[in-house]
């Protein structure tokens, strides 16, 4: 299990979810990432999508006008 | 006595269906229906560039009290459904730019862009059937109705869709399938053709009665449509575009920025894309590694991107003038501003700002 991080700043929804999506399929199960924005919907956008497709949200932090959601990736679904 | 084989009860496969959610009323309505049938259906959302989201309304301010969610995540929730967000911009260039069957109201390649989408799921069932065989996608549904848009969703369109999308009768619209040939899932039972709908038409009260049958009663409902090349103002900013550059092509980072900002034009080889208020100056500030800027230095005033070239010191002055226009000091004799190259160099200049007559309408895009 490993750490990753992923620089979506400048973003706007939904490329957040589209990259932080593209990176949770190269991910194994159990492996935490952290999506750092500034888009500030992503706030929501991102947790949204980690419970539909089964992801568990650790933490989601605004700094500034940064955000940052941390996930734990859960299981693997078929990459369409 | 003799005895029996004993009976094993086999459950009937699930059948699986890709939805197009677009983040309306209609996908979602789609696949209530669907899921009412015991289909197991996932999401496929596209992202052209162009799609009308929750984002513009996080820039602005004056948009604060609206709905920052963006509505194929919140519809797929709702639903309770995977949603698989794709982005297509790149390939998408092509439908924008050479409609075969051409544009609607504005620059809307509607048929085109349907095909596309469609074509694209079909692309998602085959790979998904080849890489997870019966746990694959049987069949593709839509939210299309017949007769509800001019362009794409007429009775003549729907089969064209069908057909050049490679989908052919794979793809089922549950809400108007009554008013359209039977396929495949119809034909092979894995869909009850009589609990499907004959909506068409513009009226809405059929869709809004069936939403009050499956309880939904939050739903967006974007006027226009959900993609910008309906809106005629976007449209027209892209086509300044265009002639601007001598040539129909576009980046990413172009048809961004035509969300954003006052977009005026007093040379035909660079025009001012200038900050309403302090969510759209931030948005902004992330171009200024791309783009020359001006601000203004002396007082509050927004944060201008030049897209173009300069070509004299005049035209400099001319820019800066009308940046400082639209700043707190407008009616000062003097405004600094700051201009600021892509590579950091910034200049300090001192302007006159613009008149209202010194800024002729026909500049504004």
């Amino acid at each position: 299990m490993s750490h990753h991080e992923l620089d979506a700043r400048r973003l706007l929804c939904p490329m957040p979810v589209i990259k932080t999506q593209n990176q949770v399929n190269t991910l194994q199960q159990g492996d935490t990432l952290t999506v750092i924005c500034t888009d500030p919907g992503a706030l929501n956008d991102i947790p949204a999508w980690c419970r539909i497709n089964g992801h568990a949200v650790l933490e989601t932090r605004e700094e500034g006008h940064e955000v940052r959601v941390t996930l734990e990736i859960g299981e693997p679904s078929i990459a369409l | 006595m003799t005895e029996s084989a004993p009976q094993t009860l086999q459950r009937p496969l699930q059948r699986r269906a890709i939805a197009l959610v677009s983040g309306g009323l209609d996908s979602m309505l789609a696949v209530k229906v669907m899921q009412e049938q015991g289909i197991h259906v996932e999401g496929v959302n596209f992202f052209t560039g162009f799609c009308v989201e929750g984002h513009t309304h996080a820039i602005r301010k004056k948009d604060k009290d609206k709905n920052k969610r963006n509505n194929a995540l919140w519809v797929a929730e709702q639903l309770g459904i995977k949603l698989h967000i794709v982005d297509i911009s790149e390939e998408y260039k092509d439908v924008v730019l050479n409609p075969k069957h051409g544009y609607g109201a504005n620059l809307n390649p509607c048929l085109d862009c349907k095909i596309f989408m469609v074509n694209k799921a079909t692309l998602m069932l085959n790979k998904a059937r080849e890489l997870a065989g019966e746990k694959g996608f049987d069949f593709i549904i839509t939210g299309e109705v017949v007769g509800q848009r001019p362009k794409s969703q007429r009775k003549e369109t729907m089969p064209i869709i069908s057909r050049e999308s490679g989908a052919d009768d794979r793809l089922l619209r549950p809400l108007s399938a009554k008013n359209l040939p039977e396929t495949l899932p119809e034909r092979e039972g894995w869909v009850d053709r009589s609990q499907l709908h004959d909506f068409s038409g513009r009226n809405r009260k059929p869709q809004m009665a069936l939403a009050k049958r499956f309880g939904l009663d939050d739903f967006a409902q974007p006027a226009g449509g959900c993609c910008f090349l309906t809106d005629e103002s976007y449209s027209r900013k892209l086509a300044d575009l265009w002639q601007a550059r001598n040539e129909r092509r576009y980046e990413l980072d172009d048809i961004m920025l035509l969300k954003v900002g006052r977009h005026i034009r007093p040379a035909p080889h660079y025009k001012l894309i200038i900050s309403r208020e302090e969510g759209e100056n931030r948005f902004l500030e992330g171009y200024r590694y791309q783009f020359t800027s001006i601000t203004t230095s002396s007082c509050p005033g927004p944060l201008a991107l030049i897209d173009g070239k300069l070509e004299s010191d005049h035209e400099l002055r001319q820019a800066a003038a009308i940046v400082a226009r639209y700043s707190k000091g407008r009616t000062d004799d003097e405004v600094v501003v700051e201009v600021r190259d892509p590579s950091g160099v910034v200049r300090q200049l001192p302007v006159r700002p613009a008149t209202p007559d010194q800024v002729s309408p026909e500049w504004m895009v």
